[in-house]
């Protein structure tokens, strides 16, 4: 070791001098990173933009002179605070919506913003007031619908137009949540809810009622169809039969109530007997 | 020497020079033991026994490197203990550069040879270019600067459960305009790893964000009785699993969304009642239909056994009427007259005295005697 150093001083030195200059000039652009090399605060060029040619790989700097400013390279996360949207109709919506976003001019996003983080408190805002726009020339059950589509593709194109001025590029944009704010709007959609299912309940209860009244009246529908068919084949001795049925069951005591006092004519039909062959 | 001593009171690492003992209460100079009253306070339970100064665990790292007194660490070597020497070695030469060279060593094996598991893969960065994709097996890549080798469980199915469980629930808008409380579970694995690890800066949150999206947008193009129904569910999940597979894609982000099941549709707590009562509803009108039903059946069978009774006796009267009809209607008056009372006006001409307040007198009795025979007006 020591006779290392008596013998090549020189070469060794230069060596060490070497090894640090390259670790002071190289960097490494790994492949979710992009780079803007800043020369004296004045971005010169970029490494592995999405457009650019130069890839991630191993990359050289003047030491000192040039500065390196690493930016996220894939799609990056815009989150939305939860945002109160009146709908064309009146009525209150808790909304809550994310974009997707990459920074695809790194040059400018340096330029007007700094740093990712500098362009999100940039968009934020403006993604904030894009969908509520949007949202508020609409009705509350087409925020919810049909129409979701054609109004995320709008928040997505202006909130792209603004994003351009800082670098960055929107990729989409969704709607994460539609709620009912808390208190009022929330109790009275409970409300309807509840009168509805009463409303259901109620019509239960009456179409089984209903059911119960037809299926009553076929019953003796049916009945007296039986009846008619029978008795039908000879009215004249279903009367007589039916009176005699009568009878018994009018005068016989056997229900308990008092009994009956019958007078009778002699010109009666029982008694025809009775008063012997005239 | 160190060795003897406590491995975990302040005396070890003390060094040969320290004369106390493990025992030594507040033995070690003031500056040593800062907190040295700590002693006094509740002993620390982990500590063995004897050991009274319970301040620390361990040595600090001042007292490690004063301790070994004029012999540091950098002269004695990473891997001699305190005032530990490792013979010479054979020609007079230091063991410093072998050290040096045994951990460059295991640096490189461990950076450079890489056992993948039979569910994982790994991307490789060249100087941080992406270069390859390892599949499972013992892989080899270049030693840790040059090359980095990230592993992933790739084909492993990731569970996302929405909401957290714990997390309070939320409720989701229905298409006409009520609210569903719903829980339910993503399942996904990666099947892109290089664009799962360089499209998007945050793969997984990503997932839980569109999840929550596909599933409101799909939520709110059905009812809130479809949502409780088997086969709307099955539609939903269906939806949900396409429209989150459409959205990562656009994304290019790497991830298949292998099912979406929903593990709960329910009412939110605040109407869950009238919701019980629409079900009460439904077995009441099944229980007013079981009734009707039951009177039906009976009706129908009285007719039919009236009907048929009257047949029967029609049959004999056709074969010969009027005897038939002359004893019914005999039979019928014995039965009748033999229970009331008869009066008969034989003479013409005699008017009969309707005794009305009489017959009025013995309907009251029987009414208010109700045990009262019917023979009782006789």
């Amino acid at each position: 070791m020591g006779r290392i150093w008596e013998e090549h001083r020189a070469s060794v030195i230069a060596l060490g001098a070497a090894l640090i200059g390259f670790m002071l000039s190289a960097y490494i652009v790994p492949e979710e990173e992009q780079v803007v090399v800043i020369a004296a605060g004045e971005p010169v060029r970029t490494v592995n933009t999405p457009g650019g040619k130069t890839e991630a790989g191993i990359y050289l700097r003047i030491p000192f002179y040039e500065r390196v400013a690493r930016i996220e390279k894939r799609v990056l996360d815009l989150d939305m605070t939860d945002e109160e949207v009146l709908s064309n109709d009146q009525q209150r919506l808790l909304v809550n919506a994310y974009a997707r976003f990459r920074i695809s001019d790194p040059i400018r996003m340096v330029e007007r913003a700094g740093t990712t983080e500098g362009v999100r408190i940039a968009l934020e805002p403006i993604l904030n007031s894009v969908l509520r726009q949007e949202l508020g020339r609409r009705t509350f059950s087409a925020m919810l619908t049909a129409e979701r589509g054609t109004a995320l593709a709008n928040v997505r194109d202006n909130l792209n137009r603004q994003a351009r001025q800082y670098g960055a590029e929107v990729i989409d944009v969704q709607i994460k949540r539609t709620d009912l704010p808390d208190g009022a709007p929330l109790q009275s959609a409970f409300q309807r809810m509840e009168t509805d299912r009463e409303r259901e309940a109620r019509t239960i209860r009456a179409q089984g009622a209903r059911d119960a009244r037809i299926i009553r009246a076929e019953a003796d529908a049916q009945a007296a169809k039986i009846y008619a068919d029978s008795f039908g084949k000879d009215p004249g001795f279903y009367d007589f039969y039916r009176a005699m049925q009568s009878y018994d069951a009018t005068f016989a005591p056997e229900n308990g109530n008092a009994s009956s006092s019958i007078i009778l004519s002699p010109d009666n039909e029982y008694l025809r007997q009775f008063r012997g062959r005239r | 020497m160190a060795g003897k001593k406590s491995p975990w009171g302040g005396g070890s690492g003390k060094g040969p020079d320290d004369g106390d003992g493990p025992v030594g209460e507040n033995g070690d100079s003031g500056n040593d033991e800062p907190g040295s009253d700590k002693a006094k306070g509740p002993r620390n339970p982990w500590l063995p026994p004897g050991s009274e100064d319970g301040g620390r665990r361990a040595p600090n790292i001042e007292d490690i490197f004063r301790s070994r007194g004029p012999e540091g660490p950098r002269r004695g070597g990473g891997t001699g203990g305190p005032g530990f020497r490792l013979p010479p070695r054979p020609g007079g030469k230091s063991w410093f550069p072998v050290a040096v060279a045994g951990i460059i060593g295991v640096g490189l094996l461990t950076t450079s040879v890489h056992l993948i598991d039979p569910q994982e893969k790994a991307v490789v960065k060249t100087l941080g270019n992406y270069t390859r994709t390892l599949d499972s097996g013992m892989r080899f890549s270049a030693p840790f600067p040059i090359e980095v080798v990230d592993v992933e469980d790739v084909t492993g199915v990731r569970v996302v459960r929405i909401p957290e469980t714990g997390q309070k629930a939320k409720l989701i808008l229905t298409g006409d305009q009520n609210l569903v409380d719903l829980s339910y579970i993503v399942r996904w694995n990666i099947k892109s790893l290089e664009n799962f690890k360089f499209s998007l800066a945050e793969p997984v949150e990503t997932v839980n964000e569109v999840a929550e999206a596909a599933m409101r947008a799909s939520v709110a193009e059905k009812t809130l009785d479809q949502t409780f129904s088997g086969q709307g569910r099955a539609e939903i999940e269906q939806r949900v699993r396409l429209r989150m597979q459409r959205t990562l894609d656009a994304y290019r982000s790497g991830i298949e969304v292998l099912g979406v099941e929903i593990a709960k549709a329910d009412p939110p707590a605040d109407v869950v009642d009238s919701f019980r009562d629409v079900s009460v509803a439904e077995q009441n009108a099944d229980a007013a239909r079981n009734q009707a039903s039951g009177y039906a059946q009976q009706v129908i069978a009285q007719a039919q056994g009236e009907a048929e009774a009257f047949d029967q006796v029609y049959e004999q009267y056709r074969l010969a009427p009027e005897v038939t009809r002359q004893r019914l209607y005999y039979e019928t008056m014995e039965r009748v007259l033999s229970k009331t009372d008869k009066t008969i006006v034989e003479t013409p001409g005699v008017t009969p005295y309707l005794a009305l307040p009489e017959l009025r007198r013995r309907a009251q009795q029987a009414q208010s005697t109700t045990t009262v025979t019917p023979q009782e007006g006789q």
